[in-house]
């Protein structure tokens, strides 16, 4: 029954904060309304028993790219001032918010413990959990396995990636000062350093 | 099936991935090393196409890794046609993009990554391969549609590419999940199993989206909005790659998720297969008319022959696929010649024209350079004496042959549109007040390069008949 409440609940609210992306008039808010349809979709998660997943979810998407998003949305031309001005008025939305993500983390934690829902897949090749395995080792013989050359490419794609953004966007710069630690080390103290036995009364010398 | 045996399978994408892999180690030491890294790539890309001749002449049919990627001559044709293609894009480019001061070692590094990525694709025959190749090839092709990138054009361009290129990925997932939710696996053949008989409302909604992610990587209207812009804006040798080898591994990745995946439901999907082809040949053909850039010329004649060649997908037969294989290879002749044309035309202040008003009167000029020009302006129109008339003749005998005798009706009288804008360039060549703005040919591997594609679009171009039926009809038969 917990699991029947919960999924709803959590479905509902992904949807909604889904739309909410797409109506919110103001970029910073679609990123925030982001990122609770991404916690609601991993509440989702957790109740079909993949709380690998789940976690994947929130730390890489909450985590990584929500906090992306925002650096994009903050490059856009945004009035702050504006953005600050409906606080009062914002503060019992952001409180039902909260109020709704502790009802979830509750009914999460309860919905877990009651065990996975069995999903509606086709019979022909579906994935079933199994109780015994645990999540990750489940996903690394599959990855490390079976699906070895889907994830060696997908390395590939993200070299790709990562010399696309090189270069695109490198540039030698002429005139910088770069540290060369080998001819630091080579340094020897009496090519730096003169002891000078100095005269009292005497300027010195330099 | 172990893992050597797989890899054994995979031996060309393996051998292309070690080479890209050394080439980048090249490039990071060696920044000024492009010449070097592109001929090196050239020699890897032709190593990799003699393991696919050896597994075409062996004749192996097998799929490796569980079923994830396939072997089969279907997929090694359009290999080879994507290896030549990319090997041609990798010769023509350093004088040129050493002019934009864009010539890196990076060049020919992503050229390979994306031959790679098409490679995957053509192979794929699992919904999750089909991904990671097409985001492999795209991702390398967002990155070099603006590899000039101290050129405006070419950052938009590139910028154009990723946004579009990025949704129509998500339309393609989101297909995708819809066909993994109702067929309850990614492979092809199960979906193929899956979708027979009662067809559900969402599997329907699966295909319509994994077709329109397809019909935006092969440029296919009502999805072509970008290729004029990215066409225009991007380096010319990478217009040119754009324009052969990710439309051959587009095209035949899509031949075979709608052969091997939805093959079943013909019903389904030949309808959109038909709007498709129908107004790609009408969009190209009309809406190059005003056109006075050479390349976006090109642009919208790529989205015609596209059209062309999905009529053979409509027909959805075994002939149908063979005539589709060969407009591809015929295609990729004729498109790499005609923009190896553009990128001669260059002016004796070293900067390149793609216009009308620079080729003006160029036969008086520049004879040879406006005699293979119009040789790859007649064969793209499909006019007879020449080899590009071949291809359109057997996708529209494959139509007929399959019932479907109103599309090769309006496929041919759209070609006489499109004739319209072909015959103009040659006419604008021959005819018109001498421009006088080309400098004289100074590049020996463009003329070379354009010269031998030349020939293979003239008449001698027949002499090849032979050996590409038998090699389209040996690809088409491991498909069905």
């Amino acid at each position: 029954m917990i699991q029947v409440i919960s999924f709803y609940l959590f479905a509902s609210i992904l949807i909604a904060s889904a739309a909410m992306v797409i109506f919110a008039r103001n970029p910073v808010h679609s990123v925030l309304w982001l990122i609770v349809a991404f916690f609601n979709a991993a509440g989702l998660m957790v109740l079909i028993g993949a709380e690998f997943i789940a976690m994947l979810l929130v730390i890489v998407y909450v985590g990584a790219v929500a906090v992306l998003f925002l650096f994009v949305v903050m490059m856009l031309d945004i009035d702050f001032a504006e953005l600050r001005a409906g606080f009062v008025k914002n503060v019992p939305l952001g409180l039902l918010l909260a109020v709704v993500l502790v009802a979830e983390l509750i009914l999460g934690v309860g919905a877990y413990r009651a065990g996975a829902v069995k999903l509606g897949t086709p019979e022909a090749g579906a994935a079933t959990v199994s109780n015994t395995v645990p999540n990750i080792e489940a996903i690394g013989n599959l990855l490390y396995s079976k699906y070895i050359f889907l994830f060696e490419s997908a390395g590939l794609i993200l070299l790709v990636a990562m010399v696309g953004a090189i270069v695109l966007t490198h540039r030698r710069s002429h005139g910088s000062k770069g540290q060369n630690i080998n001819s630091q080390n080579m340094r020897r103290p009496q090519d730096a350093t003169r002891n000078v036995n100095q005269p009292v009364g005497q300027g010195v010398e330099l | 099936m172990d893992l050597n045996a797989s890899l054994f399978l995979v031996r060309p994408e393996v051998i292309l991935s070690f080479s890209a892999l050394a080439l980048l180690l090249l490039a990071a030491w060696r920044s000024d090393s492009g010449r070097l890294a592109s001929i090196l790539a050239v020699t890897a890309l032709f190593g990799a196409g003699a393991f696919v001749v050896d597994f075409m002449a062996t004749g192996t049919d097998a799929t490796a890794f569980d079923g994830l990627i396939g072997n089969d001559a279907f997929g090694n044709f359009a290999k080879l046609l994507i290896y030549f293609a990319a090997a041609i894009s990798l010769m023509i480019a350093p004088r040129f993009l050493e002019n934009a001061g864009a010539m890196r070692a990076e060049y020919p590094v992503l050229i390979l990554l994306a031959a790679i990525g098409m490679g995957i694709m053509v192979s794929a025959t699992d919904l999750v391969t089909l991904y990671i190749g097409l985001e492999l090839n795209s991702l390398a092709a967002y990155v070099l549609a603006s590899f000039a990138r101290y050129d405006g054009r070419s950052a938009e361009a590139g910028l154009k590419y990723f946004v579009l290129g990025a949704l129509a990925s998500g339309i393609l997932l989101f297909g995708m999940s819809l066909l993994y939710g109702f067929a309850g696996s990614t492979s092809f053949s199960a979906i193929g199993t899956a979708l027979n008989g009662d067809i559900s409302l969402g599997m329907i909604f699966g295909i319509v989206f994994v077709l329109s992610g397809l019909a935006f990587k092969i440029s296919a209207a009502p999805f072509h909005m970008w290729t004029p812009d990215v066409y225009e804006g991007a380096p010319t040798p990478v217009t040119a790659f754009f324009a052969s080898a990710p439309k051959v591994a587009a095209s035949v990745l899509l031949i075979r998720v709608v052969i091997e995946a939805f093959g079943n439901e013909a019903m389904v999907w030949q309808q959109i297969v038909i709007v498709v082809a129908l107004m790609s040949i009408i969009i190209g053909a009309v809406g190059a008319i005003g056109q006075q850039n050479l390349k976006r010329l090109l642009a919208y004649s790529s989205i015609n022959n596209i059209g062309f060649i999905l009529i053979g997908l409509a027909a959805g037969t075994e002939q149908g696929v063979a005539a589709m294989l060969v407009y591809l290879a015929i295609y990729v002749a004729m498109t790499l010649g005609s923009f190896i044309v553009l990128m001669q035309l260059k002016a004796r202040d070293g900067s390149y024209r793609e216009t009308f008003a620079d080729i003006a009167g160029l036969s008086k000029t520049r004879p040879a350079l406006a005699a293979i020009f119009a040789i790859f302006m007649f064969s793209l129109a499909g006019i007879p004496p020449l080899f590009g008339f071949w291809g359109k003749l057997v996708v529209f005998q494959a139509a007929v042959a399959a019932n479907l005798l109103p599309l090769a009706v309006i496929g041919i009288a759209a070609s006489v549109i499109g004739a319209f804008y072909y015959l103009k360039v040659v006419k604008v060549m021959y005819f018109d007040e001498p421009a006088d703005v080309i400098a004289p040919a100074d590049d020996a591997v463009l003329s070379w390069t354009g010269g031998i594609l030349a020939i293979t679009q003239s008449p001698l171009g027949y002499l090849a008949i032979p050996v590409l039926a038998a090699l389209s009809a040996q690809a088409a038969r491991a498909l069905f």
